[in-house]
């Protein structure tokens, strides 16, 4: 009787040690990998959400920048890891897009989607002293290669925005060759040393290069013009014919992602998404909300890969 | 100067200067530990920030990061792990004269040396500041990739086993950086199908290992006694005299740092690898650099802190972050609407001086801080070796697991300590090995984005003025460096191979 007592007591403790702890996720740091490099607008999202997640979860969140490969490294990272919640990832449009170009066969059936909360579409510039858009398309069809482009890597959204723009105007886009680079920061760089003729970007990363008189906008690959440039024509008014390119930001976690703790994590986002900070981050620095729920974020993720598959075989670019 | 009087203000105040105080000493700790970073201290900082006012939030990220820059010194001169990849430059000086017994001296060196870097660093850009960011922003990736180059060659004079060792030791830390994906195509190479693998074989691991594993490795083997420090009332006695003697090495450190280190992304690592190779090729004595002579370590240390308020600009000018630490400074500076950009200094210059005067407190802070540091690091000496090995391995194996939070960290640090004990058995030098990870990704990057700019022709990497300029100086130095090689060999035909050091005239 005592050895049953005894065991009994000894289950019961367990069970009362273990069921807190499985109960309270999170009990330790999560990290928060975010596949592009430390100063870009998908580190700067990535690192407010990572803040104001910290605060509804109560535990420490690391930002970890895995850099390269066009994004693939940090992504496929956050597919692989456990999926115990303690591994979340920023996933950016490159996902869309990987499997359609044949660079990696991830998409975004790999991955848990916890909240979508940002889309901003991309936009082309040129240095002040550059053309117009109408002057720099004759100037690609009467030169063919003498105009280069760049924005990230080969194959992204910025290529595929930049790529759109010659394909509905007639233009072969092999005639304004994309230079690929490791982001938006690198290739303003390249397009303020006069290295280069284009950058097609989303606003808010090029907004200090556009204030300090560097840089100007030309069109916005949208379908109406954006709150932060309302002087900057779509590609349909400035050109006559209709493209937008959006890129995306959201956040996710490894398939098989226990149902509970997706519960908690999707309602902690909701709050961050809805909280007065992360309104005002997003509003400072030009980026656009698009907030959507797991159900809805992986709809979006469905229709963004059919779309964009479309638009690359368009282009060329889709294996 | 209304601005500069409102800046005054806005940092001599109670909160701002015990915030600055208080972020110094997180800093100092964070950095002395080995293998824990200034990126990490900096991350752990930003949540409290969120509760400050704009300019304590700014200046205590500026204050720890600087502090744990210039501690990360501090394990690297006495348990031979460098903090910073910048700091691998010069450790091996520093090391061997704390192990002369006057680890005083070189901590006093890389303190008072960075605190006068620092402050040449803020008066410099002060001054300059917008110009140089504005000069910054027109190097693009024909220039970065003659600057990445010049660095390379750097190699053969930190290495102190000769240009041939020097050369094989930089194509191995070459190869290293090419393990994983292609920076702009995504192919990956050497990995074997191997995830870990994928994401690339991280330096920091590579550097624990390769300096203080293999040192770990020796000194266990030779169970060596405690060295007998010197002027332990006053450690940094000495320093000061060293400074003047070398006086134009800090100088000439200084402004090549202030200039390299506004250059985003490649400036902090390379500016002090270059400055030290200079320091001994234009030094009397080059035979010492390597063994614990201060000149090199003079020069790079102030090279080192005159980049660092120098890496700044083009984040704040730009919004174009050269690092991950300046990447989280310009997202605490937009959380605070102290925005980044031009506007930052045409609006609120006020805002723009009074981080500056905050570089300039964080470095004077430096001197007390780093006094009482140097002064503790002696008992560090009366632990007996069997010990501390036996914590420096505790500390390697702590570090190279933060990195990525995975045990394949600590295997390739262990690995690379073993790699690192059989080639300095054979005298070819670590540093070098170093270099080759840290600048492999940049020369590559730059001379693929090149090569697509310029449609495969490689007389683009001439067709830009300031790029024809290092271009032209890059090829001279590698042209001279090869012709006194085959001259060298030639006449050591002759004289029946005597000569074994490089010839230290250029």
């Amino acid at each position: 009787m005592t050895l049953l007592k005894t065991l009994a007591g000894a289950l019961a403790l367990s069970v009362l040690a273990i069921a807190p702890a499985a109960a309270q996720y999170p009990d330790h740091a999560i990290n928060l990998i975010v596949p592009w490099a430390a100063g870009g607008g998908t580190d700067a999202t990535g690192r407010i959400i990572a803040t104001l997640l910290e605060k509804e979860l109560g535990q420490p969140i690391n930002v970890i920048n895995r850099t390269g490969g066009g994004g693939i490294v940090g992504h496929t990272e956050i597919s692989y890891s456990p999926p115990d919640g303690y591994t979340l990832g920023v996933i950016t449009t490159e996902l869309s897009m990987y499997h359609w170009t044949g660079v990696s066969p991830l998409n975004y059936e790999n991955y848990e989607p916890i909240a979508l909360f940002n889309a901003d579409p991309e936009a082309v510039f040129v240095r002040t002293d550059g053309p117009s858009i109408e002057d720099l398309l004759s100037e690609i069809r009467a030169n063919p290669g003498s105009v280069k482009a760049s924005g990230a890597n080969l194959g992204g959204m910025a290529h595929l925005g930049w790529a759109g723009v010659l394909v509905t105007n007639e233009i072969d886009p092999a005639a304004a060759p994309w230079v690929p680079s490791e982001g938006a920061s690198a290739s303003l760089q390249l397009l303020a040393s006069g290295a280069i003729n284009v950058v097609t970007t989303t606003m808010p990363d090029a907004r200090p290069m556009v204030d300090a008189g560097e840089v100007k906008p030309l069109i916005v690959a949208a379908n109406e013009r954006v709150a932060a440039a309302p002087d900057v024509p779509t590609a349909e008014e400035a050109l006559g014919n209709k493209w937008a390119a959006y890129a995306w930001r959201g956040i996710a976690a490894p398939k098989g992602l226990p149902e509970d703790v997706k519960t908690r994590l999707s309602e902690a986002m909701a709050k961050v998404v809805e909280s007065q900070e992360f309104k005002d981050f997003m509003a400072q620095r030009n980026f656009g909300i698009d907030y959507r729920d797991a159900a809805g974020f992986a709809s979006f993720m469905q229709e963004a890969d059919a779309s964009i598959g479309q638009a690359l075989q368009a282009v060329g670019l889709a294996k | 100067m209304d601005a500069f009087a409102l800046a005054l203000g806005l940092v001599f105040n109670f909160e701002t200067l015990l915030t600055i105080f208080l972020a110094a000493v997180f800093g100092l700790f964070v950095g002395a530990i080995p293998g824990l970073t200034a990126t990490m201290a900096t991350a752990l900082l930003v949540p409290i920030t969120f509760y400050m006012a704009p300019i304590p939030a700014i200046a205590a990220i500026i204050s720890c990061t600087a502090m744990a820059i210039t501690a990360g010194d501090l394990p690297g001169t006495l348990l031979r792990i460098p903090g910073t990849p910048a700091s691998a430059a010069y450790v091996e000086d520093s090391y061997r004269l704390a192990q002369n017994g006057k680890a005083g001296l070189a901590i006093g060196i890389g303190v008072v040396g960075s605190v006068l870097g620092g402050l040449f660093g803020f008066l410099f850009l002060l001054f300059t500041a917008p110009m140089l960011a504005k000069a910054a922003l027109g190097f693009s990736s024909f220039e970065y990739f003659w600057l990445a180059a010049l660095g390379l060659s750097c190699a053969a004079l930190i290495s102190s086993g000769g240009l041939v060792k020097g050369a094989l030791a930089l194509l191995l830390g070459l190869f290293i950086a090419q393990v994983g994906m292609d920076p702009l195509t995504a192919t990956p190479r050497f990995t074997f199908g191997n995830l870990e693998l994928m994401g690339g074989i991280s330096f920091i691991p590579i550097m624990i290992g390769m300096f203080a594993v293999s040192e770990v490795m020796r000194a266990g083997r030779r169970a060596m006694a405690e060295v007998p420090q010197m002027n332990l009332k006053n450690p940094f006695e000495g320093t000061l005299a060293a400074l003047w003697k070398y006086r134009k090495n800090q100088v000439r450190g200084s402004i090549i740092g202030s200039l390299l280190g506004a250059l985003p992304g490649v400036g902090g690592d390379l500016a002090a690898w270059i400055t030290y190779s200079l320091a001994k090729r234009t030094s009397k004595e080059p035979e010492k650099f390597g063994k614990g002579h201060p000149e090199g370590l003079v020069e790079a240390g102030a090279t080192n802190n005159a980049a660092l308020s120098a890496s700044w600009i083009p984040a704040m000018v730009f919004g174009i972050p050269g690092d991950a630490v300046t990447a989280i400074a310009v997202g605490v500076l937009v959380m605070k609407g102290l925005d980044p950009g031009p506007t930052l200094m045409t609006l609120h210059p006020q805002n723009f001086y009074a981080v500056m005067i905050v570089f300039a407190i964080a470095n004077i802070l430096m001197l007390p801080l780093g006094w009482v540091a140097a002064k503790s690091a002696r008992w560090i000496f009366e632990v007996p070796r069997a010990l501390l090995n036996a914590a420096i391995l505790l500390f390697c194996i702590v570090g190279s697991y933060s990195i990525n939070n995975s045990m394949f960290g600590v295997w390739v640090m262990l690995a690379a300590g073993v790699v690192a004990y059989v080639l300095e058995a054979r005298m070819i030098a670590i540093a070098p090995i170093i270099l080759g990870i840290v600048l492999g990704p940049l020369v590559e990057t730059n001379f693929t984005t090149s090569m697509m700019i310029a449609d495969g022709n490689l007389l683009g990497f001439f067709g830009r003025p300031v790029a024809a300029v290092f271009g032209v100086l890059t090829l001279l130095i590698w042209g001279v460096a090869i012709f006194q090689t085959i001259r060298r060999l030639i006449w050591r035909d002759d004289t029946h191979g005597t000569a074994r050091q490089l010839p230290s005239q250029p």
